[in-house]
């Protein structure tokens, strides 16, 4: 670049057959540019350029210990970051060979589920917007609301929680904090019923969605889906019952299965999902039992406050671990949780010291975004916001 | 070549884990080197040459079925001769099981793209292509993803610094985008918490000693 450098008018064809679509669309989800070639109002071939939300987690991870290292996550999928922590902590547990105890488990698969209606809720509701209906998300978000008084009560952070920690999660619920969330599994049925009255049988929804991105089975694994798109293609895969991880196997849930792939069924599948979270908050809230949250080795996790007023091995144990850091030994795991968005995993290679030597962040949306040039060939411009708000794009976790 | 000279032959007593058995049949494949088993894991190391042929083999095969690329991904190791590894997380929904693909390549030589056997890698090619620059052959669409565009440099190289060496910012005067070297007010501070205890292998002081046993 010059540094003079004057304006100067000039004029420029533009190939009126294709356009750009974004970055800072509203239906595009946060900032995805997709560069749309048409045919008339046809799509013959979309390109999504992606990375701009690009903010290096991968590369800043592997300077940071194990314990900073968590907070990164959140800020990936910002919709349901409680999920995305667990699969690090997994990942985590897993090189260490520990376990959580049980309460810490149950914990998390509470929060897990809570997380999994906060994103179906933003999903649905921000997917119904980008089709043209306002009410939903008006609704949606006063209901979202609540749950993320949950998030605060239970973490101090409305999203950002860095609650599930390697080792348990980092502190107990409040009092009462229980009682709420069962008051609140026992009236959300009914914000679903009311939601689904506005969509499912709503003509110009359906008109929207039905038959439009219809993908099939086959082609839904080897473009690598996961999650609620894999399950409307029809296909009853779900991590949380095919490899269970915390207490998952010790609660009872159904799959929900979607017939055709469209975009109709995805919402549906969706909507049946956040019933089955609140099945499966309910068991949790039903079973858990006090106990301790976090493994009781405080090599891993950090003493209590009372405990370091009292005794110089745990004033010792906190300051090595809030510096150093634990060391984690050699290996590598990929570790898997089923996120409300699919399959979202964490490929960790340990050297043994107190930092990873290489995260990879296996996002969701990543997947799906790059079908979106196969899903939306051959429909309208419009069908396009259909498909992108189907697939449950957040950019936070694509561009990492 | 191509024999199961790593496998290691399950102990007597107990029968063989179904993930044993998977490894057994993974390690059958021609081009596998070796496989092992970590952590209830199954890792294969692969023949770079023979990659695509294992992949087919690993989706088709008999008794195997990794219908869907889940990952795929470098890491870096600069002291190796072959500084990369490029990792295939692979899931077969049917088996319920994951195999883990490892094949190893530098800078230059360039692994076969498996784009033709899962359409789904074409990303994570150009990702592993932008961020390490690993090459892919046959790959036709190998353009960066994540990085700005005319971006220079591979970002997670070990050698790639973290703070990177170009910055952006607007410009008020030139009423555009301009890139500009990266100016730190502060230099980055990298703490080594590595206790003389556990990871210090020289003591500071002692590197002369250490010299006379290397030479």
């Amino acid at each position: 670049m010059s540094e003079t450098e004057y304006p100067v008018s000039k004029t420029v064809e533009i190939d009126s057959h294709s356009i750009n679509f974004g970055p800072q669309h509203p239906a595009a989800h946060g900032v995805l540019r997709l560069i749309l070639e048409l045919d008339g109002e046809v799509v013959k071939r979309a390109d999504p350029h992606i990375g701009l939300l690009h903010r290096g987690t991968e590369k800043l991870i592997e300077y940071k210990t194990y314990m900073q290292a968590v907070p990164y996550f959140d800020r990936l999928d910002y919709v349901s970051p409680m999920c995305e922590e667990h699969a690090f902590a997994l990942a985590v547990e897993r090189l260490l060979g520990i376990t959580a105890p049980d309460r810490a488990q149950w914990i998390r698969v509470l929060f897990a589920e809570i997380t999994r209606v906060l994103n179906h809720l933003l999903n649905v509701t921000t997917y119904a917007l980008d089709v043209g209906a306002i009410t939903p998300a008006l609704w949606g978000f006063e209901e979202r609301e609540k749950l993320m008084e949950f998030h605060e009560a239970a973490s101090g952070a409305r999203l950002h929680a860095n609650y599930f920690r390697p080792g348990g999660v980092s502190k107990d619920l409040p009092a009462g904090l229980t009682d709420k969330i069962a008051a609140w599994a026992e009236t959300f049925p009914r914000f679903l019923e009311d939601l689904e009255g506005l969509l499912t049988s709503n003509r110009i929804w359906k008109q929207r969605t039905v038959d439009i991105g219809i993908i099939s089975p086959e082609d839904a694994l080897a473009w690598g889906f996961s999650g609620p798109p894999l399950r409307a293609s029809g296909l009853p895969w779900d991590l949380r019952r095919s490899q269970p991880y915390d207490k998952y196997a010790e609660v009872e849930f159904d799959i929900p299965v979607g017939r055709n792939g469209d975009c109709y069924d995805r919402y549906l599948v969706r909507l049946a999902e956040m019933r089955e979270s609140v099945k499966i908050i309910k068991q949790c809230l039903a079973k858990m039992k006090p106990g301790p949250i976090k493994v009781q080795d405080r090599k891993f996790t950090p003493p209590t406050r009372g405990e370091m007023k009292r005794s110089m091995e745990a004033l010792i144990h906190h300051f090595k671990l809030y510096t150093e850091g634990y060391h984690v030994p050699a290996g590598s795991t990929y570790s898997v949780v089923e996120s409300p968005k699919g399959e979202f995993g964490v490929y960790l290679v340990a050297d043994g010291t107190n930092k990873p030597y290489r995260c990879k962040i296996r996002s969701t949306g990543f997947a799906f975004l790059q079908a979106t040039d196969y899903m939306s060939k051959r429909h309208l411009l419009a069908d396009v916001c259909a498909i992108v708000g189907s697939m449950d794009i957040v950019f936070g976790e694509i561009d990492r | 070549m191509g024999e199961t000279t790593e496998t290691e032959a399950p102990p007597p007593p107990p029968p063989p884990t179904p993930l044993e058995l998977l490894g057994h049949a993974v390690g059958a494949v021609p081009g596998i080197r070796g496989v092992r088993i970590e952590r209830d894991e199954l890792i294969a190391d692969a023949d770079r040459d023979q990659l695509v042929a294992v992949m087919i083999a690993l989706r088709d095969g008999e008794g195997l079925a990794f219908e869907q690329v889940m990952d795929i991904c470098g890491v870096d190791w600069p002291t190796r001769p072959d500084r990369f590894d490029v990792v295939y997380n692979l899931l077969s929904v049917s088996m319920n099981q994951r195999v883990r693909v490892v094949v190893t390549t530098d800078e230059v030589v360039p692994v076969p793209s498996v784009h033709t056997v899962w359409p789904a890698a074409t990303w994570w090619e150009r990702e592993a292509w932008d961020l390490f620059g690993i090459v892919f052959s046959g790959q036709p669409d190998l353009r960066r993803i994540l990085t700005d565009y005319g971006f220079e440099g591979h970002p997670l190289r070990k050698d790639f610094p973290l703070t990177g060496y170009v910055e952006v910012r607007y410009d008020e005067d030139r009423k555009s985008v301009v890139y500009e070297p990266v100016k730190l007010v502060q230099d980055f501070r990298s703490f080594d918490f590595l206790s003389p205890w556990e990871a210090l292998t020289s003591l500071p002081g002692d590197e002369k000693a250490h010299r006379g046993k290397g030479a």
